[in-house]
């Protein structure tokens, strides 16, 4: 009998059909992927097989049965039953995924209680068990922590911890890695894949990131609108993908191997950072978050910025655009030094819902450069936000609407639109497609190439995706500890590394071939703490 | 704690600092408010003369910033009054002498704080009880008809006046079923049981006005904190609702319920005065009342003074309270 059993599936919330006649099975211990884009209704598909859906007003129909229970006519007990103890879920967001008022091997010592009836000390033990097997060094004592005191692979690690509190026959993973940077993402994969060989237990992958996929399982299910497109073993459905969305999906995803085309790039130096340092606290507290980083940026040039999280990338696009003022160093721009926000050198934003105020029209958004210089006539305002909408690819009807009618990729378009308000001659992009699925990912990095070569923009790329900025950069500089420590031609620093941090980071990215992916994964050995 | 040490200094410190800058408001607020206040102390039949002396005993001509400054010596060492016929020496911290009555403000003040403080800390405990009690089963059952029962019958609460409900909880109470005495205050340290059986009444009436409150913010701070995904993660880990509910959602409305308290406790202590003066109880908001109607500024300070120090306590106790029940608030 196999583990899953999803018949005919599907899921209404109100008059959306988030899921819509879905069925698969997984066998036990077996490992299948469902891979789509946001929207594409896979988590919902998660969510079912655990019945968390009942009670919350969305109807559902077909059949689900997990490891024997008929999860679609279960009573609520018998689904608190099943919940964790035979089939288990890792959620996305390790943070908020975790109570943060109590410790967290507390929080895994409850679920363990919850379906034992252990006793509390009995429970503590388990909990500080699953946390050394999910490589929490010293993890007697760090159960006792509480989330905030983990990092971000750590709370990854305490939350796959919960789910094998139990030893359960499935586990769920929701987007297990997306916020984690790429090393602690292959650390995380790596273990997922050690703990299934150990214990026999099935995994069902819900990610968006078919590299991730490639990494992890033996099937994937490619979704789209809540239906399967396309179903099969890993390799064949990357390796040769008969349906067309697939096929769509999988160019549009960027790879670390493919060097960039054409470049408009000139001599003519247009902004130029020499030795920034900048420093947050004060006394004993004081870091230097970017530590002695210069930078040249030539016009029609994209100089990439990768780095993890914490290392400083940020920081330097705020100083460039003006945003922070630098502890130590300074920046020229057009070769005359410089202080303060300055017109010709913007920035577009990473997260496009955030950055753009929710009370105001689009129109008034992109308007605001306009005013802030000076601009007063209202007809020639609206004309130039207008023309700006149709440049990235609106339309100028758009001009009334408000944020939250946009998609996410529409409204990375505003962003851009309103940074090119002001005439810039250099574009800080800080992670600018990072939360955009794949599709919309290639058409907003093929938007700011076109920009670049009908406006001779100088482009500073900053982005934690090697791949994506692999695509766009002329030159890359990696950043580590604050510092960069390669700075290159991007097609050197890819193909021939220096630096052995550069070649690390490269390894974790995901491959999208399964028998590549089994071969670092080999190579990287048994996975150390993140 | 290493940094509590500190904590403490810094904010003990920030309570003085708070205090003095009070005091100046306070000062030129009711000091430089125009009015005879000689002529109102004396009384309305005194003769032109006899408003003088007592202007001039109580030291009325001279500039305010002079009699800041002795009022800042009392204070910190202390202070002598002449009373026409002797001198009398009022110890540090002295908050100078009443005008009408001659007393000492901080007698008086000592006097009528017992009151006010077995009102409100009872109160409190009732309220806190019964609001938090209510928010829970409200957020528990949210969207049942007993949800609505119970969010009605405290908004009642909210909307009636202390006097309404004291003079119907005291006719029925303790006049048609005689079940309580009709309220007189009773020292604690004389008859404790007597104390609480007496402030009983009081209690309910001022905790049934703030329960409503304190049962609206701890039910929408669970359903926030039940809506968030940490919350989904235990649900989705079979642990039960009761479990969530009581566990993790009660959790997070413990630090707006701290915060909301800290307010309403510093401010009841000078500011229950209608509770006072239905149930007779002799606390520092009747006091106060009184002395601001004949003038009596001293007392008037002094009183603000003090309820400024339970205002600027209460909310110390509360940060402190804040850092224990999460940790991931620093001291600071």
């Amino acid at each position: 009998m196999s583990l899953v059993e999803v018949t005919d599936l599907t899921v209404e919330f109100g008059t959306l059909r988030a899921v819509d006649g879905l069925s698969f099975s997984l066998a036990e211990g077996g490992a299948l992927a469902l891979v789509g884009e946001s929207g594409s209704g896979k988590s919902t598909v998660a969510g079912a097989l655990l019945g968390l859906h009942h009670g919350t007003g969305a109807r559902t129909g077909g059949s689900v049965r997990v490891a024997g229970t008929d999860v679609q006519a279960a009573t609520e007990r018998e689904l608190r039953r099943l919940r964790g103890a035979r089939a288990a879920m890792v959620f996305q967001d390790p943070l908020s995924s975790l109570d943060p008022y109590y410790a967290i091997g507390d929080q895994i010592a409850e679920v363990y209680r919850v379906h034992t009836r252990a006793s509390r000390r009995a429970a503590r033990a388990r909990a500080v068990e699953v946390l050394d097997r999910v490589g929490i060094p010293d993890a007697a004592r760090r159960a006792r922590s509480r989330p905030h005191e983990f990092s971000g692979g750590m709370r990854q690690r305490a939350l796959i911890a919960m789910a094998l509190a139990c030893a359960p026959d499935l586990l769920i993973a929701d987007e297990p890695t997306t916020a984690l940077d790429v090393t602690v993402q292959a650390q995380i994969l790596d273990l997922l894949h050690t703990l299934r060989t150990e214990t026999g237990m099935g995994l069902l992958l819900v990610t968006h990131d078919v590299g991730v996929a490639a990494e992890s399982v033996e099937e994937v299910l490619v979704m789209r609108h809540g239906r399967a497109v396309e179903h099969g073993p890993v390799g064949t459905v990357l390796a040769a993908p008969r349906a067309a969305y697939t096929r769509e999906l999988l160019d549009a995803v960027p790879r670390v191997d493919t060097r960039r085309t054409g470049s408009p790039a000139t001599d003519e130096i247009v902004l130029e950072a020499t030795g920034l340092r900048r420093e947050f606290g004060r006394g004993k507290r004081a870091f230097a978050a970017v530590d002695d980083v210069s930078l040249t940026v030539r016009r029609g040039e994209t100089v990439g910025v990768v780095g993890e999280s914490g290392s400083g990338k940020t920081t330097l696009g705020r100083m460039l655009v003006g945003l922070l003022a630098p502890t130590a160093g300074t920046i020229r721009y057009a070769g005359a030094a410089h202080t303060g926000v300055n017109p010709a050198v913007q920035m577009v934003f990473q997260d496009p819902v955030s950055s753009l105020n929710p009370r105001r029209s689009v129109g008034e958004s992109i308007a605001d450069p306009l005013r802030a210089r000076g601009e007063k006539d209202e007809e020639r305002i609206r004309g130039r936000v207008t023309e700006l909408l149709e440049r990235v690819g609106l339309e100028g009807a758009h001009h009334d609407r408000y944020p939250h009618e946009f998609s996410g990729g529409q409204r990375q378009r505003i962003g851009i639109a309103r940074a090119l308000a002001a005439d810039p001659r250099v574009l800080v992009c800080d992670e600018p497609v990072s939360a955009l699925d794949v599709t919309t990912q290639a058409q907003v990095v093929e938007l700011l190439g076109e920009l670049q070569r009908e406006l001779g923009l100088a482009l500073v790329f900053i982005a934690h995706d090697l791949a994506v900025v692999r695509q766009v950069s002329d030159r890359l500089a990696v950043m580590h500890g604050g510092r960069v420590v390669e700075y290159g031609p991007a097609d050197e620093v890819y193909d021939s590394p220096r630096e052995e941090y550069t070649r690390r980071l490269l390894a974790a990215v995901p491959a999208l071939d399964p028998e590549l992916a089994a071969r670092r994964r080999a190579a990287r050995g048994e996975p150390a703490a993140a | 704690m290493s940094g509590f040490g500190g904590f403490l200094l810094r904010r003990a410190v920030g309570t003085v600092i708070t205090l003095l800058a009070v005091s100046v408001i306070v000062y030129v607020v009711f000091y430089a408010t125009p009015g005879n206040v000689a002529q109102i102390t004396c009384g309305p039949r005194c003769s032109p003369e006899q408003v003088h002396q007592v202007a001039e005993r109580l030291r009325l001509d001279d500039p305010l910033s002079v009699r800041y400054w002795h009022f800042l010596q009392g204070l910190f060492v202390g202070q002598d009054f002449s009373t026409g016929t002797s001198v009398e020496h009022c110890a540090a911290p002295c908050l100078g002498e009443s005008y009408q009555t001659g007393r000492q403000v901080l007698d008086i003040i000592l006097g009528k704080l017992p009151v006010s403080l077995s009102l409100v800390v009872g109160a409190m405990v009732l309220w806190l009880l019964l609001g938090v009690g209510t928010g829970v089963l409200s957020a528990w059952r949210r969207g049942r008809i007993s949800e609505r029962a119970l969010t009605a019958v405290t908004l009642a609460g909210t909307a009636t006046p202390v006097f309404v409900i004291g003079l119907v909880l005291m006719i029925v109470v303790c006049g048609e079923l005689q079940l309580l005495p009709f309220p007189q205050y009773v020292n604690f340290t004389d008859d404790p049981e007597q104390w609480a059986w007496n402030l009983l009444l009081p209690w309910l009436s001022l905790a049934l006005i703030e329960a409503a409150t304190f049962a609206r913010l701890t039910r929408s701070a669970m359903l926030e904190t039940l809506a968030e995904d940490h919350v989904r993660t235990f649900r989705a880990y079979g642990v039960g609702e009761r479990a969530i509910v009581v566990r993790h959602a009660l959790r997070g409305a413990f630090a707006p319920v701290i915060a909301l308290n800290a307010n309403n406790v510093g401010s009841a202590i000078g500011g229950a005065v209608l509770a006072e003066t239905l149930f007779g109880l002799p606390g520092i908001g009747q006091e106060l009342v009184h002395a601001v109607a004949v003038v009596d500024l001293p007392v008037v300070v002094g009183m603000v003074l003090v309820i400024s120090f339970f205002v600027v306590l209460a909310n110390a106790v509360a940060d402190v309270l804040y850092a224990v029940a999460d940790r991931r608030v620093v001291l600071a």
